[in-house]
C-alpha cells in the first residue's frame, strides 16, 4: 500500500482503477457459480468463527451497559497485579526468545554445517517438542526439579527446592519453543549458497572470520524472525505457565483466570485485546519488516553441497552442546512414562500399575471424547484448508485480500484469546454453540487452519498454472479442476496438513479450555486437572496414553500415505 | 471436424500496475481468421500475442471488445465451456496421470462412454506416433513427446479452434524443427483452425498461412508469410522479420503502379503503389541476400567487414553515406573479397521495397 502514499495526487484514481480492474477480475468468478458460491461460503466461515468472536473481546472490553467506555482498560492498567503480569509477559518473551534462537542456531548449524555424525539425531530431538502435547515438558520437569524432583532432593539434597515460577517457566518454554527457531534457521542456512562462504575463504578471510563476517551477517534478519517466532509463541503459551508458572502470571493465563476463576469477562477481554494486540504488533513486525529483509531466497535448493566443516576445534565444542541438550530433551520424554509407573514420585518409588487403573476407572470418555472431536474436525481442517489457498494463491477476487488477511490473523491470534472471544461469541442466539461439541470442533478447525493454509499455498506456488488452465481449457470446471487436478497435485501438504491438524487438536488446551463442558471432557484437561490436584502419578499415565495414542495416528497416517503414494516416485 | 472462424472485434485489454497506470497490452485490435486456417500470432515479447491468444481462450477478460467462434460470441463464456483447445508453452501435462489417462481427460468431463474414448485415444495416438504409450507417465517421456502427447489432448477435443502458445520454445533446436512440420502436417490433416503465438520468426514463416505481426498492443501486419518478408508495411514489421538494409531515397516521379527513386545520385523504376508524393523522401527495404556483390556495379564502395557464416558470406559494405549488409550466398565458387577491397553492388529493382 506504501505506493499510495508516494502519489497522493491521484490517489483516489488509483483505488478507482484498482477495484475496476477488481470489478472486471470479478467477471471472470460471477460467470462461474461454483467458484463463487465457495468464496462466499469461505468468506462467512472466516467472518462468523475468526472476526466475530474478536470483534466480542472487543465490543465486551469497550461497551458496558450499551455504552462506549475505557474505564476497564484504566481499572486493569493502574493494578498492581496486571502491570507485574505485563512485565512478566514481556521479559519471559524476551529470555526465551533469545534462549531459543541461540540453541536453534546452534543445532541448525551443527545439522547444516558440521560434520557431527549425529545430524539425524539432533533432527529428530528438536522436532519431538513440536509433536508433543503441552504439558509433557512441563511434568517432566517438576519430576526431575521439583520438590520431590529426583534431581533436586535425591541428587542435590534440596529440600523444598521451587520449580514453580519463571527459573522452571523459561527452562520448560525453551525446549518446547527452540525448535520453532531451529525450523526457520535450518531452512535458511540449507539456503545459504556456499559460494558466499567459498568466496570469503578465497580472498584470505579465515573459518572464524567467515563465520562472523559473512555467515552471521547474512543470517541476522532470520535470527530477528526466528526470535520474533519464539516471542509471539512464548507469550501466547498457556498450558506452561498454567502448569509451572507458579505465582509468575502472564497475560495468556490471566484471561483465563479472570474471565473463568473470577467471572470478571470485561477484565478478561481487557486483557485479552491487550495481549492480541501485542502479538498481531509482533506478528506485522515480523511479517512485513523483518520477513521482506532477508536475503537469502528461499526458494530452489542450493546449488551445490555444502563442504562440511571437520575441525574438532569447531565441531567438539558444539557437538557438546547439542549432545547435551539432546539428552536433557530425552530424558524428560522417558520420565513421563516412568512417573505413571511409581506409587508416589519422590516419596514411595515402589512400582505400580494403580495409575493407569485409575484413569481407565475414571472412564474412558476423556479418549473417545478427545479422539472423535479431533477426528471430525481433521478432514474439515484438511479440506477447508487446501481451499482457502487455493483461492488466495490461484483467483482473483474481491475480498481475497481479506481472505488471505483473516487466515493469516488466526495464526497471530493466542489460544486463550480466541477461546474467550468464543463464549463470548456464542452463548446467545442466533449462535448459541457454548457447551456443543460443535464449538469444540470449529475452535479445533480455527487453530490448525492457519498452518494448513500456509503449506497449501506453498505447495501451489510450485505448481504451474498452466497444468489447472490445461484442465479447464479442456472442459472442467472449477470443481472438477480443483478435485482431479488441485488437490491430487499438491497431496503431500494435503497429508501433512491432516497429520498436523490432528496431533494438534488432540494436544489443544489454551482456546478448547474455555469451552469445555461436563459433556465433553478433553485428555489434555485432564492432564492439567491431574496435575494441579497434585496427582503427578495419574497426570503422567494420561499423557503417555496420549503419547502413545498421537504417535501411533501419525504412524499410521505415515503408513496410510506411503501406501497410497506406491508408485509416486514415478509421478512426481 | 468442425472447425470454425474466429473473428476479433475491437479487442483490447488494459492491466493496471502496481503503480496504479493502466497499460494497454492489447489496444483494440480486430482480425477475421477463416476456418481451417493456421494463423500465426508474431511479434516480441511483451507486444500482446499471448494476451490475445488467452483472451481467445477465457483465461482473460477483455476491457472491450468481442471475440466470436464461428458466429458465436464467445467473450461471457468460461475457459472450459468454450470451443477451444490450447497447448500450453510448458505443455501443462497433468504429472499424476498417465499418457492415456491424460489425453482422455477432456472426454471424460464430457461424459463419453468408455469405449469410444478408448478407441479415440489409441487412434489419436496412432496420428502423433506414439502408439503402446498409454501407460507411461509424462516424467518418463521426452520434451518432443510430451508435446505431442499435449497436442494430442488438444486435438482429440475437436475444437473449433486449436490455440498454441509458444509451444516449441522448450525444445531444442533440431526438434522444434521436426515438431513444426509435424505440426502442420497434422493441422492439415485434421483441417482444424489455428492460431499460434510465437516470437520464433522462422516457426511463422514455416507454419502459417497469415502472420499477424504485433509490436506494444497493435497489429504492425497482416499478411502471408511472403507479403510480410518481402512487402513489409512498416519498418518495424522490415526489421523484426529477418535482415533488412534501410536506404534513406527520394521519390521523383510515380505512375500508377510504379515510381522513379533516386538513390545517390542514380534513377531506379521501382514498383510503387503507395501514397508518398513524388518529392518525398522515402526508405528502401532491401534484404541482404537480394544484393549483388562484384568487382564492378552500380554503386562503388569500400568492404568494412567480411565475414564466413558457412553458407554464406556476409559484408558490411561502405557505399557512400550508407551502409549496406551483403549475404552473399555459397561463398566457395565466388570470389570473396577482404576487409578494405573496393568493391561494386547491385541492387535489382524487383528487390526494392519502399515504405
Amino acid at each position: 500500500m506504501h505506493f499510495l502514499k508516494r502519489q497522493k495526487g491521484c490517489k483516489s484514481m488509483v483505488v478507482r482503477t484498482k477495484l475496476l480492474s477488481d470489478f472486471k477480475d470479478m467477471k471472470k468468478i460471477l460467470r462461474d457459480p461454483i467458484l463463487l458460491t465457495t468464496i462466499i461460503f469461505v468468506i462467512i466461515i472466516l467472518l462468523t468463527f475468526i472476526i466475530y468472536p474478536l470483534y466480542s473481546v472487543l465490543n465486551e472490553s469497550f461497551v458496558e451497559n450499551g455504552r462506549f467506555t475505557t474505564s476497564s482498560y484504566i481499572r486493569i492498567f493502574s493494578n498492581r497485579d496486571f502491570q507485574n503480569t505485563l512485565k512478566n509477559t514481556l521479559i519471559l518473551g524476551v529470555v526465551v526468545g533469545v534462549l531459543s534462537t541461540a540453541i536453534g542456531f546452534i543445532f541448525a548449524y551443527a545439522n547444516v554445517y558440521l560434520d557431527t555424525g549425529l545430524a539425524k539425531l539432533f533432527d529428530i530431538v528438536s522436532i519431538l517438542p513440536i509433536v508433543s502435547p503441552p504439558f509433557v515438558l512441563g511434568l517432566s520437569a517438576i519430576l526431575l526439579f521439583g520438590q520431590q524432583g529426583i534431581i533436586t532432593k535425591r541428587l542435590l539434597g534440596i529440600q523444598n527446592a521451587n520449580i514453580y515460577g519463571f527459573k522452571g517457566l523459561v527452562m520448560v518454554q525453551v525446549m518446547t519453543f527452540f525448535p520453532v527457531a531451529y525450523l526457520v534457521l535450518k531452512g535458511l542456512l540449507l539456503n545459504m549458497d556456499p559460494a558466499l562462504e567459498e568466496a570469503s575463504r578465497n580472498m584470505g578471510a579465515s573459518t572464524s572470520k567467515t563465520f562472523l563476517k559473512v555467515t552471521l551477517p547474512l543470517m541476522t534478519p532470520g535470527i530477528a524472525n526466528a526470535f520474533l517466532l519464539v516471542f509471539i509463541e512464548a507469550v501466547a503459551d498457556f498450558a506452561n505457565p498454567m502448569l509451572i508458572g507458579g505465582n509468575y502470571s502472564t497475560l495468556a493465563t490471566q484471561i483465563y483466570l479472570q474471565a473463568i476463576g473470577n467471572y470478571d469477562m470485561q477484565g478478561g477481554s481487557t486483557i485479552a485485546v491487550i495481549l492480541l494486540s501485542l502479538s498481531i504488533l509482533l506478528f506485522v513486525v515480523e511479517k512485513y519488516l523483518v520477513e521482506k529483509r532477508s536475503y537469502i531466497t528461499v526458494t530452489g535448493k542450493s546449488s551445490r553441497k555444502r563442504e562440511l566443516i571437520t575441525d574438532h576445534r569447531i565441531v567438539l565444542p558444539i557437538k557438546f552442546i547439542c549432545l547435551g541438550v539432546t539428552i536433557f530433551v530425552i530424558s524428560f520424554y522417558i520420565l513421563v512414562p516412568i512417573g505413571g509407573l511409581f506409587k508416589t514420585w519422590g516419596v514411595n518409588f515402589s512400582l505400580t500399575l494403580n495409575h493407569f487403573k485409575y484413569v481407565f476407572n475414571i472412564g474412558l470418555k476423556p479418549f473417545t471424547d478427545t479422539i472423535f472431536l479431533s477426528a471430525v474436525a481433521t478432514p474439515i481442517t484438511g479440506i477447508l484448508s487446501m481451499i482457502i489457498a487455493f483461492l488466495i494463491q490461484r483467483k482473483k477476487f474481491i475480498g481475497r485480500s481479506f481472505v488471505e488477511f483473516a487466515s493469516l490473523l488466526a495464526m497471530a491470534v493466542p489460544g486463550t484469546v480466541l477461546g474467550i472471544g468464543y463464549i463470548l461469541a456464542y452463548n446467545t442466539k442466533p449462535l448459541l454453540l457454548t457447551g456443543t461439541a460443535a464449538i469444540i470442533i470449529i475452535a479445533f478447525i480455527m487453530r490448525s487452519l492457519p498452518v494448513g493454509v500456509r503449506s497449501g499455498v506453498a505447495a501451489l506456488a510450485q505448481i504451474d498454472p498452466s497444468i489447472e488452465e490445461a484442465a479447464q481449457d479442456l472442459g472442467a470446471n472449477t470443481f472438477q479442476v480443483f478435485t482431479s487436478i488441485t488437490l491430487p497435485l499438491i497431496r503431500p501438504a494435503f497429508f501433512s496438513g491432516l497429520v498436523y491438524s490432528f496431533v494438534r487438536s488432540m494436544t489443544a488446551v489454551s482456546a478448547v479450555i474455555f469451552l469445555i463442558s461436563a459433556r465433553h471432557n478433553l485428555l489434555t484437561t485432564q492432564i492439567m486437572a491431574q496435575a494441579d490436584a497434585g496427582r503427578f502419578g495419574v497426570a503422567c499415565a494420561y499423557s503417555t496414553i496420549l503419547i502413545f495414542i498421537v504417535y501411533a495416528a501419525v504412524y499410521i497416517m505415515n503408513f496410510a500415505l506411503t501406501k497410497m503414494q506406491v508408485g509416486q516416485q514415478e509421478i512426481i | 471436424m468442425d472447425s470454425k472462424g474466429v473473428y476479433i472485434q475491437e479487442l483490447t485489454k488494459i492491466y493496471i500496475d502496481p503503480k496504479g497506470n493502466q497499460i494497454k497490452a492489447v489496444d483494440n485490435i480486430s482480425v477475421n481468421i477463416k476456418p481451417g486456417e493456421f494463423v500465426t500470432l508474431l511479434g516480441p515479447s511483451g507486444c500482446g500475442k499471448t494476451t490475445t491468444l488467452r483472451m481467445i481462450a477465457g483465461f482473460e477478460i477483455p476491457s472491450s471488445g468481442n471475440i466470436y467462434l464461428g458466429d458465436k460470441k464467445i467473450n461471457d463464456l468460461p475457459p472450459d465451456k468454450r470451443d477451444t483447445a490450447m497447448v500450453f508453452q510448458s505443455y501443462a501435462l497433468f504429472p499424476h496421470y498417465n499418457v492415456f489417462d491424460n489425453i482422455a481427460y477432456g472426454l471424460k468431463i464430457k461424459k463419453l462412454p468408455a469405449q469410444e474414448i478408448r478407441n479415440k485415444v489409441s487412434k489419436i495416438l496412432e496420428t502423433i506416433g506414439l502408439q503402446g504409450m498409454e501407460k507411461r507417465f509424462p516424467n518418463q517421456l521426452s520434451g518432443g513427446q510430451q508435446q505431442r502427447i499435449a497436442l494430442a489432448r488438444a486435438l482429440i477435443m475437436e475444437p473449433g479452434v486449436l490455440l498454441f502458445d509458444e509451444p516449441l520454445s522448450n525444445l531444442d533446436a533440431k526438434l522444434r524443427v521436426y515438431m513444426r512440420s509435424e505440426i502442420r502436417r497434422i493441422q492439415r490433416q485434421f483441417g482444424i483452425t489455428a492460431i499460434y503465438v510465437t516470437h520464433d520468426q522462422s516457426e511463422a514463416m514455416s507454419l502459417s498461412d497469415k502472420i499477424i505481426i504485433m509490436n506494444e498492443g497493435i497489429i504492425e501486419q497482416i499478411g502471408t508469410p511472403l507479403e510480410i518478408y518481402y512487402s513489409p508495411k512498416t519498418e518495424f514489421v522490415a526489421d523484426f522479420i529477418g535482415i533488412a538494409n534501410f536506404l534513406e531515397a527520394k521519390i521523383i516521379s510515380k505512375k500508377s503502379d510504379k515510381a522513379i527513386i533516386l538513390l545517390q545520385g542514380k534513377e531506379i523504376e521501382v514498383a510503387y503503389s503507395g501514397d508518398k508524393k513524388p518529392g518525398e523522401k522515402c526508405k528502401l527495404i532491401i534484404r541482404p541476400e537480394t544484393v549483388k556483390i562484384s568487382k564492378t556495379g552500380q554503386f562503388k564502395g569500400i568492404v568494412k567487414s567480411s565475414t564466413f557464416m558457412g553458407s554464406y558470406q556476409e559484408y558490411t559494405v561502405e557505399c557512400g553515406s550508407h551502409t549496406v549488409q551483403i549475404h552473399d550466398v555459397n561463398p566457395k565458387v565466388k570470389t570473396v573479397f577482404s576487409e578494405g577491397e573496393d568493391v561494386g553492388i547491385e541492387l535489382l529493382p524487383e528487390n526494392i521495397h519502399i515504405i
